[in-house]
């Protein structure tokens, strides 16, 4: 879906999310909808676009607007996915739709005479995003699904090495299914390259505010200093750095977190 | 038109709070409000230690509301007065801050350190978030019990400066609201805060298991304004002085109009944050056209109007035209 939203388009940066109201003005529905953005573009002032399923009330709701409706949305919102300053090589890594936050990126990327390697994964090849234009702007760009319906047959864990190898990966980025980005984040830490991670979908799925005041979206993740902290998705995120998030204890608070049953008897800070 | 609005010995510029929870450390919604402008700004529950509070999902949508089990977190009062409230203070905003704790004593501390602490300046209020769980009674809510309430009603009292109100925030959960709202009024409350949530339960049509890691969960939004409406009713009815901040769904100024009918001095605004973080300044503009629309001159020419008997005439008691007898 586009909407024309100068504001949001002019401050942009890959990455970040919009947060919209749905269901009118009179609506039950209280919880906005965080949405990565696909892409923003000049036309009419500034236009935002924005890729999401339309499988609940709110999301039908929004599906359903016709051309010249009004749309109540805040953006962006968000960190940002951090550039590398010189030119590496990238390797961006989407799965199902949430893919779709990833050629915002890439056109920043080139920007900076970045190399922009895709891959494109998903269980069936209906659920592949943005196949052609990662061909398009891509260096390379694979596609895997599950069952071979579309490109390589497999599961994305067992490809990437040889994958990362091949395109001399100095930098990874992912964004979609919590699953795939720890599969994603496991790979790279133990290769020692960068990942940043888009946790769009978690947002997504937990997300009521988008703007940290409700701070429904926490997850655990490492700071600087060691310690975990619960930290929100929407505001902290949804861009984080993927050896940082405790995949296994998320939808859990651990014993370690601060404020959490066992925490360190240490005087911290609460927030990095 | 004059909004200022009194509570016990502070005055506010106008009616309309933030609710407890719903407007982060200040520093996410002043984008979208601007924090100075409101009556005051109430902060998240502040508990003595830092604490991670439940899992997620903490949130759940439920029709015309939310449901919440977020388990109070929070930084802890440490942080909170070194970080918090000083920002709170720099940007010139009122602050009722909310306490918690597990036990009477708890309470007792928080409320002695918050009184003491340099930061206190911009402090108009002390909010006892009594529906806490009260460790020393199998983890039932203090808000549960007229004596459990009005005992940490005491000790806050106790602890804080006679001239900053020390307010009651209550659970709608209870047989009779207005025994323990008079619990809490001889214990020394300044005021009330009415309503806490009320407890409910979402299921997850997917996992066919309840929606939320806490299992139940504290429902607010319009879908809880009935009950917050008829809370604030009964306890008015019962103690006609006392101050109340009513809140529970507050969207639009006509919700904050049909509070102050119904007894509230001020009112808060509370999940509707969520949905619009903006929505302070147009809530605020709305009621102050519905005051002007009936002609009143101010917030408290409509506090406690929908008491008086049907038979009482006029919808509005305006001030009389003095005639003058002409010779």
């Amino acid at each position: 879906m586009t909407v024309v939203a100068p504001a949001v388009a002019e401050r942009f940066r890959p990455g970040q999310f919009v947060a919209v109201a749905v269901g009118g003005e009179h609506t039950s529905l209280l919880a906005r909808r965080c949405l990565p953005v696909y892409e923003v573009k000049p036309d009419y002032g500034g236009t935002v676009e924005f890729v999401f399923s339309a499988d609940d009330p709110g999301s039908r709701w929004l599906a359903s607007r016709r051309s010249r409706d009004a749309l109540d949305l805040i953006g962006p919102l968000g960190r940002p996915f951090p550039l590398p300053r010189d030119p590496a090589a990238c390797l961006l890594i989407g799965g199902a739709h949430g893919s779709s936050g990833l050629f915002a990126l890439a056109d920043a990327l080139r920007q900076r005479d970045c190399k922009v390697h895709f891959v494109l994964a998903a269980p069936h090849a209906h659920q592949v995003y943005g196949a052609l234009s990662a061909q398009r702007i891509g260096d390379s760009s694979t596609v895997i699904t599950r069952d071979g319906s579309l490109g390589t047959a497999g599961m994305l864990p067992d490809l990437l090495p040889g994958i990362i190898d091949r395109t001399e990966a100095d930098v990874i980025y992912a964004a979609g299914p919590t699953g795939l980005l720890s599969a994603v984040s496991g790979i790279a830490s133990a290769l020692g390259i960068p990942c940043q991670v888009s946790l769009g979908e978690l947002l997504g799925e937990t997300g009521a505010c988008g703007i940290g005041v409700c701070a429904s979206c926490v997850l655990p993740v490492i700071g600087d200093d060691g310690h975990t902290r619960m930290v929100r998705a929407c505001v902290e995120g949804p861009v984080l750095r993927g050896e940082r998030i405790r995949w296994n204890d998320l939808g859990t608070i651990p014993l370690d977190a601060l404020g959490g049953p066992r925490a360190p008897q240490t005087a911290l800070e609460a927030a990095p | 038109m004059d909004l200022s609005t009194r509570i016990g010995a502070v005055t506010l510029a106008n009616p309309l709070l933030t609710a407890s929870g719903c407007g982060g450390t200040g520093r996410e919604l002043s984008p979208y409000t601007d924090l100075a402008r409101l009556g005051a700004f109430t902060t998240a529950t502040v508990m003595g230690r830092p604490r991670a509070g439940r899992p997620t999902p903490r949130i759940a949508e439920t029709p015309s509301g939310l449901l919440n089990a977020m388990g109070l977190p929070g930084p802890g009062l440490d942080a909170f007065l070194a970080r918090d409230l000083p920002w709170l203070a720099g940007h010139d905003v009122s602050v009722v801050v909310s306490v918690g704790g597990s036990s009477v004593q708890e309470f007792a501390e928080i409320a002695g350190r918050l009184a003491a602490s340099p930061a206190a300046r911009p402090i108009v209020g002390v909010e006892v978030n009594v529906a806490c769980p009260n460790a020393e009674d199998r983890g039932r809510m203090f808000a549960a019990s007229p004596a459990a309430a009005a005992d940490v009603v005491r000790a806050v009292r106790g602890a804080i400066h006679r001239d900053v109100p020390v307010l009651a925030k209550l659970s709608p959960d209870v047989t009779d609201i207005a025994t323990i709202a008079l619990a809490c009024a001889d214990a020394g409350a300044t005021g009330l805060s009415l309503i806490n949530t009320v407890s409910g339960l979402a299921i997850d049509p997917a996992t066919l298991r309840p929606a939320l890691s806490g299992v139940a969960g504290g429902l607010s939004g319009p879908a809880l304004r009935p009950v917050a409406l008829r809370c604030v009713y009964q306890v008015h009815a019962a103690i006609p002085e006392l101050p109340i901040i009513g809140g529970g769904g507050v969207a639009t100024g006509s919700d904050a109009l049909e509070f102050l009918v119904a007894g509230a001095t001020a009112v808060s605004v509370g999940t509707t944050l969520l949905h619009d973080p903006s929505a302070p300044q147009r809530i605020l503009r709305e009621l102050e056209e519905a005051l002007a629309a009936r002609g009143m001159a101010r917030p408290g020419d409509a506090v406690g109007l929908a008491h008086r008997p049907a038979s009482a005439g006029p919808q509005i008691a305006r001030p009389r035209t003095r005639i003058e007898e002409f010779s």
